[in-house]
């Protein structure tokens, strides 16, 4: 079976500065891939790239096989196909919950009104949120809003889901319940690319791992090979960083005054 | 000093109707100042080109040059090009000249106070362009400009006493009609003054609550 997304020899410029080079990337349909790599490294920029929301300076990116760099490709319906959820939420602020979902249904696909609210209802009760459906997005945590902008995303029946560090801006007791939700489409069968710097997710949740650094990659593998027996230099460096952190030696009771 | 409560009493019939012109010129002058607004702040916001330079200059020039002087100029030289126009068209002119160029800034500055991340926001789920102006843009930037919208309404409002210039019977010249016949400074100026609290101060309180009202049925808090 052919690859649902294909990147190849892409390649993607910031003024002079070359942020993506002869990148070569396939995913599967049902795919979950977790890209990982310093900042900077041009993770985030492939994922915008993919959406539409970056152009690209050359090379192929083709989705279903429809090559998505020919003039003339309708981004808007590209962007249908593929969901995008973002750090930092998004949702428009001047909607509630509900009109933030339906907003994509109704105008963009022209659904039926009564069929894309059933469809946002039901999603919001899968991610623990129906009672949430008529508040503001300023009413609610980081956490639920995130979990919003996912279910805003899945109205519109996406092929792919592309999550660009979407716990980043979470603090920890919000990261479970949005990686939960994550974690729930992957086991659905869903195709997913995931930026994150959540590595103990990453293992949990990936069938493949890419490593990115200074806009190639580096290194592609699956998680267990990747985390344990990574094999690049900057790989290993990389994930040095983070278990630096678990290896801290605890702090030294302090001594008890006499 | 006597005041003369019997003779602004029968003043009030005349100013009754001078609320009205006033009420009337303001109104008018808003609706068409914030159309005017629309199109320059559209030109401004998406660069059109040489279009954007006019804008511009225009914004400069109306919002540095006196009311009182542009009003002279539209009602005492145009005339002499050829273009004879009443005081009241000339008022209508005057005010959209320079009301649209402050309601520009405004509704300029609401557009680019909208986050881009909310157009990224919008384009991903596959809004078109003018899609994500109505739905996303406009609303929001409208709610970012409520406050200083309305604050340049009552502006708008207030200045149309200047007016009174071009014999406009409104609530100045009014004044000025009564105080120049009957010699009841006084009285005129004390009508006036009240006239300016009831008519002003509502509005703005109006105004002030309504913006509260719409910031809270949009962003819910």
């Amino acid at each position: 079976m052919s690859a649902l997304i294909e990147f190849e020899g892409f390649n993607k410029f910031f003024g002079d500065q070359q942020v993506l080079k002869a990148v070569d990337l396939q995913v599967r349909r049902g795919e979950v891939v977790v890209i990982l790599g310093p900042s900077g490294c041009g993770k985030s920029t492939l994922l915008r790239c993919l959406n539409g929301l970056e152009s690209a300076d050359g090379g192929h990116l083709r989705l279903g096989g429809e090559e998505l760099l020919a003039p003339g490709t309708d981004w808007r319906q590209v962007r249908q196909r593929v969901g995008m959820v973002f750090q930092s939420y998004h949702l428009f602020g001047h909607m509630s919950v509900l009109d933030n979902l339906l907003l994509g249904p109704l105008k963009v696909q022209k659904r039926q009104r009564h069929e894309a609210l059933a469809q946002a209802q039901a999603l919001l009760a899968r991610v623990g949120l129906l009672d949430k459906r008529d508040a503001y997005p300023r009413q609610l945590s980081g956490g639920q809003q995130q979990r919003i902008a996912i279910v805003r995303s899945l109205c519109m029946n996406p092929e792919v889901m592309l999550f660009d560090e979407v716990t980043a801006a979470l603090d920890p007791e919000m990261v479970k319940e949005v990686l939960q939700v994550i974690q729930g489409l992957a086991r659905d069968g869903m195709t997913l690319l995931i930026v994150t710097h959540e590595m103990a997710f990453a293992r949990a949740v990936a069938d493949r791992i890419v490593f990115m650094d200074a806009g190639r990659i580096l290194e592609q593998n699956d998680p267990e090979s990747f985390f344990s027996n990574p094999q690049t230099a900057r790989a290993q460096q990389f994930l040095e960083k983070f278990s630096y952190m678990e290896s801290l030696p605890k702090k030294m009771p302090a001594k008890e005054l006499s | 000093m006597s005041f003369d409560v019997a003779f602004i009493l029968s003043t009030l019939p005349a100013f009754l109707k001078a609320v009205g012109v006033t009420l009337q010129v303001g109104l008018i002058a808003i609706v068409t100042s914030l159309l005017v607004a629309l199109v320059n702040a559209a030109i401004l916001v998406y660069r059109t080109p040489y279009l954007q330079r006019v804008v511009q200059l225009y914004v400069e020039l109306a919002r540095n040059t006196p009311l009182l002087i542009q009003l002279f100029f539209v009602y005492f030289a145009l005339p002499s090009l050829g273009l004879k126009i009443s005081g009241f068209a000339a008022a209508i002119i005057t005010m959209t000249f320079l009301g649209g160029a402050y309601l520009t800034e405004v509704l300029r500055a609401g557009v680019e106070a909208v986050p881009r991340a909310q157009l990224e926001s919008g384009r991903s789920i596959g809004l078109s362009e003018a899609q994500l102006l109505w739905h996303v843009i406009l609303p929001q930037a409208g709610l970012l400009s409520l406050p200083s919208l309305f604050a340049n309404f009552v502006f708008l409002l207030k200045e149309t006493t200047v007016v009174s210039a071009v014999a406009v019977p409104e609530i100045l010249y009014t004044t000025k009609s009564y105080i120049a016949l009957y010699y009841k400074t006084y009285e005129m100026l004390a009508v006036l003054t009240l006239i300016c609290v009831l008519l002003f101060l509502p509005l703005s309180l109006l105004l002030r609550y309504l913006e509260g009202r719409l910031q809270h049925g949009q962003f819910g808090s």
